[in-house]
């Protein structure tokens, strides 16, 4: 019965323990700004940014730079472009966002080309778009962690004022929050955050782990601070549970041909996020008058 | 660059940018970026799909993005827009990871499929892409009014009866159709380059919708022409020529713009 579930050599496995380590790390910092990123209706940016991280990502390795410093170089640079052109005013956040994204994947598009014809570099257009938890080397654990301890104190320190623009701008501009600066500091920090998920765990996943926990626990819980736990407890849960569903199923196909981690773990974000939204509608027709729960995922346009 | 090979690249690349000039104008004025960046990695995701069971490419392509625009649609009512659409994104990128990896067709066809391939473009594409093309104007044009009126004067359009959350679902079909048919041309990844860029810019230039579109049609087809032919000339992929041409449209437009103020201002005092 565990063999069944946990195929033999799981737990024993360097490269799995490794990326269950580095994923619990990303997995962990995308919940936390997420919540801020949910909360602010800003989705697109951080989507966006991880593909703007993509072409500093292969613009890195063409010019034989460290890669994370790619990575995290083009999102802080996509961000500041973001800014620059208009992200803070809601109506030009969209087209904003969409401009930088149309050049960064021009940029993309054009490294990407330059490196696989100039050097025999098979499967790095691969490996940089859907990225590949299982070739984490040990040696970035460190890197990691520290880039991410980084990040959760910068949010930390802008923790309240951020809170509060994202749920009021009036009522914080009027508290004397400078929102300007406040929201560019996000967008860095959301740079930042989504560059190194890009490069360890791929975009798609980057990604899914910051809406999707998030959104399911905005969805059942009423608090931000509550929030922000729960979002942690799912986005670690569904990383671990992907990274062993993708090693299991080494042994579902006679080809011995695994479906990627990005896949189960994708697959187990939605299944939350149903499920919260399942709750969430059951508990609302059984208390209609309370109106509990919901701060910010509730329909709208954004 | 005239050679007869490369006579479907342009036909294609015509009907591709005329038809992404004219929705693009739509998503800049609904704010639907997000969604035409989506829907365009759904329809990668079939493509995928479709290689691996054997279908015809397209056939997975539409059916896939219609799917997209779909989930993005119905889920929006419940949710915040800009989550249902990450999710449908993040579902459909996994399930093409998932294709990918199951199927032994590699690199080559994938680049072609994100990044676009235009001198891949076949005789026998460019009737389909003809007609479902012809399809997408005819729904634009029976659309345009509601379209217009729900992003203009949502309050006013609802008052006059106009069902919101039908015009938004026929109008993500509408994208859905049309990215589908970009896809092969200029790859998922830029599809969402050409509808943003130039439509982006042509608003900032003109203010009346016909004329906007007007516009936005003439400099996407300027994009694509100019992009096939920096490909042909410096041998690098279009979707590079695309995206940048776009972003440095965008940049010109808000800068004629901002000296336009100038100008103005000066005359005003």
């Amino acid at each position: 019965m565990i063999d069944w579930l946990f195929e033999p050599g799981l737990f024993v496995n360097h490269s799995v323990l490794t990326a269950m380590g580095v994923g619990a790390v990303v997995a962990t910092v995308s919940a936390v700004v997420g919540i801020f990123t949910v909360l602010r209706g800003q989705s697109f940016a951080g989507h966006a940014l991880t593909d703007v991280a993509t072409a500093g990502g292969a613009g890195a390795f063409l010019a034989g730079l460290a890669p994370l410093a790619g990575f995290v170089g083009g999102g802080v640079v996509g961000a500041g472009a973001m800014d620059v052109i208009g992200v803070q005013r809601v109506k030009g956040r969209d087209i904003a966002t969409g401009v930088v994204l149309g050049a960064a994947t021009g940029l993309a598009a054009l490294f990407l080309y330059l490196s696989t014809t100039h050097s025999s570099a098979t499967g790095t257009t691969q490996l940089i778009l859907f990225g590949s938890i299982f070739t984490v080397s040990s040696s970035t654990l460190p890197e990691v962690v520290i880039a991410s301890v980084v990040v959760l104190i910068i949010v930390a320190a802008i923790g309240r004022p951020l809170l509060l623009s994202s749920l009021s701008a009036e009522l914080a501009s009027a508290r004397g929050v400078r929102l300007r600066a406040v929201g560019l500091a996000f967008m860095v920090v959301l740079a930042i955050s989504v560059g190194l998920s890009a490069i360890v765990i791929g975009s798609i996943l980057s990604t899914a782990l910051l809406i999707g926990p998030p959104a399911s626990a905005l969805k059942v819980v009423g608090r931000v601070g509550l929030g922000v736990v729960v979002s942690v407890l799912l986005g670690v849960g569904a990383t671990v549970l992907g990274i062993v569903l993708a090693y299991d199923s080494y042994y579902w196909f006679p080809s011995h041909r695994g479906l990627p981690v990005s896949f189960f773990v994708v697959v187990v974000v939605v299944a939350e996020f149903v499920a919260a939204s399942v709750l969430q509608r059951s508990r609302r027709t059984r208390a209609p008058a309370t109106r509990p729960t919901t701060l910010a995922v509730t329909s709208g346009g954004h | 660059m005239f050679s007869s090979f490369m006579t479907n690249a342009w036909i294609g690349g015509t009907i591709v940018a005329a038809l992404a000039g004219a929705v693009g104008f739509f998503v800049v004025l609904r704010g639907a970026s997000f969604a035409a960046h989506a829907i365009p990695n759904g329809a990668f995701a079939g493509a995928a799909g479709a290689t691996l069971v054997g279908v015809d490419p397209l056939f997975g392509l539409v059916s896939f993005a219609v799917l997209a625009a779909l989930g993005i649609g119905v889920s929006s009512r419940r949710t915040r827009n800009d989550v249902a659409t990450a999710l449908s994104l993040v579902l459909m990128l996994a399930l093409g990871a998932a294709f990918l990896t199951l199927s032994s067709d590699y690199e080559p066809a994938v680049n072609a499929l994100l990044f676009g391939e235009i001198l891949g473009v076949s005789a026998s594409e460019i009737l389909p892409v003809l007609i479902l093309g012809v399809l997408c104007l005819v729904a634009l044009v029976a659309l345009f009014r509601p379209l217009v009126f729900t992003s203009v004067a949502p309050d006013l359009a609802d008052a006059r009866g106009i069902n919101a959350t039908f015009v938004e679902i026929a109008f993500l079909v509408v994208l859905a159709l049309s990215t589908a048919l970009t896809v092969p041309v200029v790859g998922a990844l830029l599809s969402f380059s050409l509808m943003i860029g130039p439509p982006a810019a042509a608003r900032l230039l003109a203010s009346r919708p016909s004329r906007a579109i007007a516009l936005s049609v003439m400099l996407a087809l300027a994009t694509v022409w100019l992009s096939i032919a920096g490909s042909y000339t410096f041998n690098l992929p279009i979707g590079f020529f695309v995206g940048s041409i776009g972003a440095v449209m965008y940049v010109a437009a808000r800068l004629w713009g901002a000296v336009r103020a100038r100008r103005l201002e000066r005359v005003v005092l």
